[in-house]
């Protein structure tokens, strides 16, 4: 994707990453039961008979997981085809039946593709259905399974729908990988799929890293790093990984195909397992289930009914705008894109409106209109209010509401009139005189400093209602006069 | 009026209806009869002798009351005990099942007791249903209730045995490979195993879960077709669960088998077969002539492709096996042997709870799914279930009905073939191929061999075929030479109760 120098972690190297996020779908129920579909309650009581894999239980498919999972595959661009489940057999406590069912060869979705804020493309190459496993509480032994003393395990997870969503090796940074799982988590949001909570564990993210030399056209041998927890500890992990294995290579060793787990409090990963140690899945087909083949007319009907993506907002942002979808991006972050959209089609300055969006409501819009949010910025660039002013109005406007002459006229925020201002300048330039020899001295400094010593005076006789702008060219006028 | 463990289950069900006898008396009378023998046959893992009193005197109080009791009114059941049955022990006849009570009732237990049937006990089973003799038990085998020295085939052998010994004249089995109509033809009762997904296997502890289907034994075949239509049709917790009801069966079965095509399947019919005895392939002859004369036609034919049946066969069903078996790490339910770390004590529980069959089987399906392998023996067997289906729609162009033997021999001393796991599961030639096409396929007594022993022919249909299967089972019963005595002689005649 990119090849910028920029991105390096280690200088004449490039890193290479692929994600697979998981992330819980946001059903009523579990992806193949009854049992509620619910984070956090008391252990083992969102659970029955087929969640706990008894014996003679049966997987009966959810069909609000799999128009989930549709959706997903829609909003990622893949393609929504004809899939069969597989049993995943390996023996784990937190597995119920001892094996998992996922998909394998024929995924619900596959080959799709996402856009980052900067507008670069990440491939997708898969995004199936699968069960999530209980969990384990290890007590003693400080929390690792093989030296605790005994092991608690529950099972309310235990069938939870998940989507792994599997990512092209097409990322070459920290940075590419945090803007890839971002995109992600906010594209699963926008469509209802999912809540995205990296800390509540609903969605988490495994990392493959490899590296070789800038240009070197072979792709390196890749470890898998686990334990992921948030978009901070995969950065640290990418980079954590990618010097370990470039020392590796220059000091004559040989990086080895390993399943590695990150450690947040050391800052390192280590070995989980080899290559030779990993898993032998023994996949095959569910037996219990039918293969699963949505209809074109539900497949077309999910996507009709889906909404405007992150990505479709932020290039709308950047075409009403006239800026590019990266400075787009953090506006439709905010989920303010409609009301700039709005606030723009209504003659606002489109600089004014995404600054403000910037500056001054990280901490939401509350009760501010479009149209109020265009009569400021109007108000603001006809020079009715000054920046100050107009930032203090629109605080006001989001918790309030309201029009914003109104809100300023209450507030005494009338626009000063130049005579007005030019009274008392020169008032102030007589009071001062010798401030005043020294600002038109021509010495920079020293008209720099005095610079701000007027406008300070100035701002403090006029109670801050001067317009900053104005000022700056009143004194120019009068130095250059 | 006949003694009740002597009549069928439309009878009984139709006297209870009626009031003229009582649940509670009907079951009193084979708890007598299991009292007086059950210790030599050992059909039962467990008898419930007080929850059937309470379940016989519901079905006493709603007849009482006026109400509908259901069309198996006061019927005493007996369960294969790998059908789950809410808050009593469903073992598997496993050690590794030990304590374990399901909190839920299979399907087939909850449609069985809406029709007002009393389950009077869970019956053996070769462990997990891996078996042809009901002698890899973990509480002892099973004996031939028509000769003790005998086993009553396998792995259903407890409910085959329990309806033959007249300690039920109901009882439901599960057939992977042939564990319901193997075990009905060495004990002379009737066992039907129905089309794939026709009975909803929710509840039933899996073996195979693309092979097994639940069905019943009886003593006739009109109580089998009852018992279908009562246990039969869609139910959402299975997904492979056909989505229609239960079809008819009672109503066609005196419709006859004038202008049917029946097919004797060359390959399983002995000519072409090594092992099918002399007097197996007389009784089958016998069983096409007597269809001929009832107005079929009847010719023989060729299924290539079922030789292979059993050696796909045991591909498929050990990998799924081996899979369905997993759960069994004590973790859960059932036994736990300790051991310092999780893998620890998987080994161990595994190690002590499972019986030399099941871990067979677990180490073979296990291979056959590993990585390297999978193609050359899971995915060839899948192709040989292809090639079986493909083959058998061939022959059902030509043919309405297919006809085999149901097993090579008569019952077979116990004892005789557990050193040989090869010879064991020759048995079951005749019966896989239904179960890889996903078929029906019932047995159905014919006589008896030279030894006596029951004999059974096996009629064969393509998937939903049963009403038409059912029409020539019918036939068959009505045209059957003398069974032996002990089950036998009180039913035959004419269709659904010659006793009453």
């Amino acid at each position: 994707m990119s090849d910028d120098a920029a991105t390096e972690i280690v200088p004449g190297w490039e890193t290479v990453i692929g994600l697979e996020v998981h992330a819980e779908l946001a059903t009523a129920t579990k992806l193949f039961c009854d049992a509620p579909n619910q984070f956090g309650g008391e252990p083992n009581t969102n659970i029955d008979p087929v969640s706990l894999g008894l014996p003679g239980s049966l997987p009966v498919l959810n069909e609000q997981a799999v128009e989930l999972a549709i959706r997903v595959g829609l909003a990622l661009h893949c393609r929504v085809q004809r899939s069969v489940f597989a049993r995943k057999n390996y023996f784990y406590p937190d597995m119920p039946k001892d094996f998992q069912i996922s998909q394998f060869d024929l995924p619900i979705n596959e080959e799709g593709w996402l856009e980052l804020a900067d507008g670069r493309q990440v491939g997708i190459e898969r995004a199936h259905l699968e069960e999530d496993t209980g969990k384990s509480t290890h007590v003693g032994g400080g929390g690792r399974i093989h030296e605790a003393g005994h092991s608690l395990v529950d099972y309310n997870r235990a069938g939870v729908p998940l989507i792994e969503i599997v990512g092209a090796p097409d990322l070459r940074s920290a940075e590419d990988a945090r803007a890839y799982v971002s995109e992600l988590r906010s594209i699963l949001v926008a469509i209802g799929a999912s809540d995205g909570k990296m800390e509540e564990g609903s969605m988490r993210v495994d990392c493959n890293v490899s590296v070789r030399p800038m240009g070197d056209p072979e792709l390196g041998t890749r470890c898998e790093v686990k334990n992921i927890n948030s978009l901070r500890s995969l950065g640290r992990a990418i980079v954590y990984e990618s010097r370990r294995q470039v020392d590796l290579i220059t000091s004559g060793d040989r990086v080895e195909q390993q399943t590695r787990h990150w450690n947040e409090d050391e800052g390192r990963t280590h070995k989980l397992r080899s290559k030779e140690e990993a898993y032998d899945y023994r996949y095959f087909p569910e037996p219990d289930l039918v293969p699963l083949d949505p209809s074109v007319e539900w497949i077309e009907s999910v996507r009709s009914a889906l909404p405007m993506l992150p990505r479709e907002r932020r290039h709308r942002l950047a075409d009403a705008a006239g800026v590019d979808t990266a400075t787009a991006s953090l506006t439709v972050e905010r989920g303010m894109d409609d009301l700039a959209v709005e606030a723009l089609a209504a003659g606002a300055d489109a600089g004014r409106v995404l600054v403000h969006i910037e500056n001054n409501l990280a901490d939401g819009s509350g009760l501010l209109t479009a149209a109020a949010f265009a009569s400021l910025v109007a108000m603001e660039v006809g020079g009715d209010l000054t920046a100050t002013q107009a930032k203090t109005v629109l605080a006001v406007l989001v918790v309030d509401g309201g029009e914003p002459a109104e809100v300023a006229a209450g507030m005494g925020f009338e626009a000063m009139d130049d005579g007005a201002l030019e009274a008392i300048v020169d008032g102030l330039i007589a009071e001062y005189d010798e401030d005043w020899a020294a600002f038109t001295s021509g010495d920079d400094k020293e008209r720099k400093k005095k610079s701000g010593f007027f406008v300070g005076q100035i701002m403090k006789a006029t109670n801050g209602q001067a317009d900053g702008r104005a000022v700056n060219e009143l004194l120019a006028r009068r130095a250059n006069g | 009026m006949s003694s009740p463990v002597e009549t069928t289950a439309q009878n009984l069900a139709a006297d209870v209806r009626s009031g003229a006898r009582s649940a509670r008396a009907v079951l009193e009378e084979h708890l007598v009869v299991i009292e007086s023998r059950d210790d030599e046959v050992h059909a039962f893992n467990l008898v419930l002798a007080d929850e059937a009193r309470a379940s016989a005197d519901a079905v006493d109080a709603r007849v009482a009351n006026g109400e509908d009791p259901g069309p198996l009114a006061g019927v005493p059941v007996a369960l294969k005990d790998n059908l789950c049955t809410r808050g009593v022990p469903t073992t598997c006849s496993s050690r590794i099942l030990e304590g374990w009570r399901p909190p839920y009732d299979a399907t087939v237990v909850e449609r069985l007791v809406a029709a007002g049937a009393v389950v009077v006990g869970k019956t053996n089973l070769d462990e997990f249903a891996m078996g042809s003799s009901t002698e890899n038990s973990a509480f002892g085998a099973t004996h031939n209730p028509l000769d003790l020295t005998k086993v009553p085939g396998g792995s259903s052998g407890g409910s085959a045995a329990a309806v033959a010994a007249g300690f039920a004249p109901l009882a439901l089995g599960s057939d992977t490979g042939g564990s319901i109509r193997q075990p009905a033809a060495l004990c002379g009762v009737v066992g039907v195993k129905p089309t794939y997904g026709a009975v909803s296997r929710y509840g039933l502890v899996a073996f195979a879960s693309s092979l097994d289907q639940i069905g019943p034994f009886s003593r006739t075949v009109a109580d089998s077709a009852l018992v279908l239509e009562v246990i039969g049709g869609h139910d959402r917790r299975d997904s492979t669960s056909i989505h229609e009801p239960a079809p008819d069966l009672r109503s066609v079965l005196d419709r006859g088998v004038e202008g049917l095509r029946i097919g004797i399947i060359e390959e399983l019919s002995g000519d072409g077969l090594e092992g099918i005895a002399g007097d197996v392939r007389a009784r089958l002859h016998e069983a096409a002539a007597a269809l001929e004369a009832a107005g079929a036609t009847v010719a023989t034919t060729s299924v290539p492709s079922t030789v292979y049946g059993l050696s796909a066969y045991y591909v498929v069903a050990p990998a799924e096996a081996s899979s369905n078996l997993a759960r069994y790490d004590g973790v859960r339910f059932g036994l736990r042997v300790d051991a310092p770390t999780s893998g620890d004590m998987h080994a161990a529980t595994r190690t002590a709870g499972f019986g030399d069959e099941v871990k067979r089987r677990i180490m073979l399906g296990t291979y056959a799914l590993s990585a390297g392998y999978y193609d050359a023996y899971y995915g060839k067997s899948q192709k040989v279930r292809t090639l079986l289906a493909d083959d058998f729609a061939r022959a059902y162009e030509e043919f309405d009905l297919l006809l085999s033997p149901t097993a090579p021999t008569t019952a077979f001393p116990i004892g005789e073939k557990t050193a040989d796991p090869m010879t064991m599961y020759l048995n079951d030639v005749c019966t896989i191929p239904s179960n890889l096409a996903g078929h029906p396929s019932m047995s159905v007594p014919f006589g008896v061999g030279d030894d006596g022993m029951p004999i059974g022919v096996q009629v064969l249909a393509p998937a939903t075929g049963e009403p038409t299967m059912f029409r020539a089972a019918a036939v068959l019963e009505a045209s059957a030479p003398p069974g032996h005595p002990a089950v036998g002689g009180s039913v035959t005649g004419p269709t659904g109760g010659a006793t009453a």
